[in-house]
């Protein structure tokens, strides 16, 4: 699914280079889900942004589905983006001005989707997340663990292959957490690849695979006991059906 | 095509963004008021020169008699010089590019003027059936001289509308006659004139019939001819070959200043369209000075909308918006709202010359302001491209600019 070969990726801080990511070599099969853990600055957003395709890095190969990810020109990256890819971010970034649906349903809109359509699905997906009665509401309107779930199910509408979440409930207190990686782990085992990354025991702990990071190299990549993982040796998933997208 | 989730974007965009769509459409509302005030103020200011010229022919040629103040020829200077019908005949006849032309021959004395029992003095000028041409006489009744009358002296007088009203009150004029000096004259013709009231308490008589019949024998006072369309070099000619051609025949100077004045219109009249063509360029400068506030303030705005919205920029191109998506959202927002503030600054600006026309005290220098409707919408149209232009700089930046750096943006 997601083929990570030597990448290497560093930021200009002056006239220094802050060399941030250095020779990730990293494999995560169809359907895996997946923790990413480590100190601050080790570089986790980073490597989650490589593989969301927000960002470009500076020297390696990253194969998503065997497409070699380099060099995007910014309008086929967001045609990825769109497509494979969803996003759950620690702020919920929300649309502040959108109500709940008009959030949800605007993936959709740069699927050319007409309105009506959009939003009608994009009401199950907030019935989905349990938040169908605050359809009409604004963010601002929300609690964290709401906003966050409208978000999650703004990332689901598309139905993407793989969901990266950055922090994703490192607003929220303990309780709301669990519901959120509840909501997670779900999706996941509908056949959605998931990847979390998280400051978070309890959190790392329901995932199948945890890596660890320090200082832009991976440390350590365990499997959780009892779940099914390649690990890095192999590529073969579980036996999990694969994501719907075309 | 009407793309309405476009619009539903913007608008809600604007809604949430009350201040900065005001600021915004405000220095573009300003920008037109302004060109629109100044624009018509400056078409007030021209059509105020035009009033001057309104009442006589602009491309004509005023020739009147002085006297001699050059000693020429032997002769003494002090001399008057006096024009005869043959001086309006050669003149006819030997200058090329004259289209009409016309003599006046004045009575000396006053000449009173009665119709049953009414009386009045009016200016009575004795001139050929052309004259209608030089002074743009406008023949409301009957008809004016013609060359007949002329031919056969007809006693025939062509009355203003306001000697009508002084001699006939409501009664009808036309055939009937008033005694001018004891003579009777039968009245074929009333007419108005752009000219005022003044130039309607004359009487046109057939210059013929009133050499005869007032002592003047072969004199004429002065005469004027106008010159086509010919280009002030060329009628700047003709006035010299007619002072040449009257020093010639009346012996005098042809240096000699004082002895004819040849006035010509086309001159004066050259001069007010060069002071026109002066007003318009200078309103045209300031115009383009607002014009480029305008969108300097516009750019401005759009330079602050893209900072503000970069992280809602990033959000969705997260989700996956593609460049063009972004630039087009922006752009649109830009352009419907000065489209709109354009708009109504040109509503504003014609409400301003209106009433502004209507409160300042009546001025012959500054007649009906108006602008040019196309020039406006035309000058709205540029306001509103060169903010969509100017917002592109930023708005395209934008549009570039990786996700995750827009995300980072607090
Ligand atoms: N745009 C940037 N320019 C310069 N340096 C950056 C930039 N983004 C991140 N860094 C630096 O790169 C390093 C890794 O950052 P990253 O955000 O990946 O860390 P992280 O592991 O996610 O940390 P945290 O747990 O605090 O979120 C940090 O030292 C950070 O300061
Ligand atoms: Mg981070």
């Amino acid at each position: 699914m997601l083929r990570l070969a030597d990448i290497n990726k560093s930021y200009a801080v002056g006239a220094n280079k802050l060399h941030v990511l250095k020779g990730i070599d990293l494999e995560i099969g169809d359907g895996e889900m997946v923790s990413i853990m480590g100190p601050s600055g080790s570089g986790k957003s980073t490597l989650l942004n490589v593989l969301g395709i927000l960002d470009g890095y500076d020297s390696g190969e990253y194969y998503f589905d065997e497409t070699l990810i380099k060099g995007l020109s910014e309008t086929k990256a967001a045609s990825y983006r769109n497509r494979l890819l969803g996003f759950v971010f620690q702020s919920f970034n929300l649309i502040p001005f959108k109500t709940a649906v008009e959030n949800v349903a605007l993936p959709l809109y740069y699927q050319k989707i007409a309105r009506r359509r959009r939003n009608k699905i994009a009401l199950e997906y907030l019935d989905r997340v349990g938040l169908a009665d605050w359809a009409g509401h604004l963010p601002g309107e929300l609690s964290g663990g709401q906003q966050q779930r409208v978000a999650i199910a703004r990332s689901l509408i598309t139905k993407p292959k793989v969901m990266l979440a950055d922090e994703p409930t490192g607003a929220l207190d303990s309780q709301t957490s669990r519901e959120v990686i509840e909501i997670l782990r779900s999706i996941n085992r509908e056949g959605t690849t998931v990847v979390i990354v998280t400051h978070e025991h309890e959190i790392s702990e329901m995932t199948d695979r945890v890596i660890h990071l320090l200082d832009g190299v991976i440390e350590r990549d365990k499997n959780n006991g009892g779940s099914p993982s390649p690990g890095k040796a192999g590529s073969k998933p579980g036996a999990k059906t694969a994501g719907g997208a075309a | 095509m009407f793309d309405l989730d476009k619009w539903q974007e913007i608008l809600a965009t604007i809604r949430q963004n009350k201040l900065r769509t005001f600021l915004t459409g405000f220095s573009v509302a300003w920008g037109i008021l302004m060109l629109v005030v100044l624009m018509g103020s400056g078409e007030g200011l021209a059509n105020g020169i035009e009033y001057q010229f309104r009442d006589d022919a602009v491309n004509s040629i005023w020739v009147n008699s002085g006297q001699t103040s050059i000693p020429y020829a032997g002769l003494q200077p002090g001399r008057s010089v006096r024009f005869t019908n043959e001086d309006h005949d050669t003149v006819a006849r030997d200058v090329e590019g004259v289209e009409h032309i016309t003599s006046r021959f004045y009575a000396s004395g006053t000449l009173t003027v009665a119709y049953q029992g009414e009386t009045g003095s009016f200016d009575i000028r004795s001139v050929h059936p052309d004259h209608r041409y030089l002074e743009k006489t406008i023949v409301t009744k009957g008809r004016y001289l013609n060359d007949l009358d002329l031919a056969e002296y007809r006693k025939v007088a062509v009355i203003g509308e306001r000697v009508k009203d002084a001699l006939f009150a409501t009664r009808p004029a036309i055939g009937k006659y008033v005694n001018i000096n004891g003579i009777p004259f039968r009245v074929v013709g009333l007419f108005r004139d752009e000219g005022g009231q003044s130039e309607e308490e004359k009487i046109y008589l057939p210059i013929t019939t009133a050499q005869k019949a007032f002592g003047g024998a072969n004199r004429i006072s002065m005469f004027m001819l106008t010159t086509g369309e010919a280009d002030l070099e060329t009628t700047d000619g003709m006035a010299t070959g007619i002072r040449q051609l009257l020093a010639q025949r009346h012996r005098f100077s042809p240096e000699d200043r004082r002895a004819v004045f040849v006035r010509n219109m086309n001159e004066f009249f050259q001069r007010f369209v060069n002071l026109m063509a002066g007003i318009r360029i200078f309103v045209w400068i300031i115009g383009i000075g607002t014009i480029l506030a305008g969108v300097v303030g516009v750019s401005n705005i759009m330079m602050i909308v893209v900072k503000e919205r970069t992280k809602e920029i990033g959000v969705r191109k997260a989700l996956g918006a593609t460049p063009g998506s972004i630039l087009g959202l922006i752009l649109q927002e830009s352009v419907f709202i000065t489209a709109i503030a354009g708009y109504v600054g040109l509503v504003l600006g014609v409400a301003v010359l209106e009433f502004g026309a209507r409160a300042l005290p009546h001025s012959e220098f500054f007649v009906n302001p108006g602008i040019d409707l196309r020039l406006a919408l035309a000058a709205t149209a540029v306001l509103v491209l060169a903010g969509a232009a100017a917002g592109f700089i930023p708005a395209y930046r934008a549009a570039r600019v990786r996700p995750v750096e827009a995300l980072k943006d607090e």
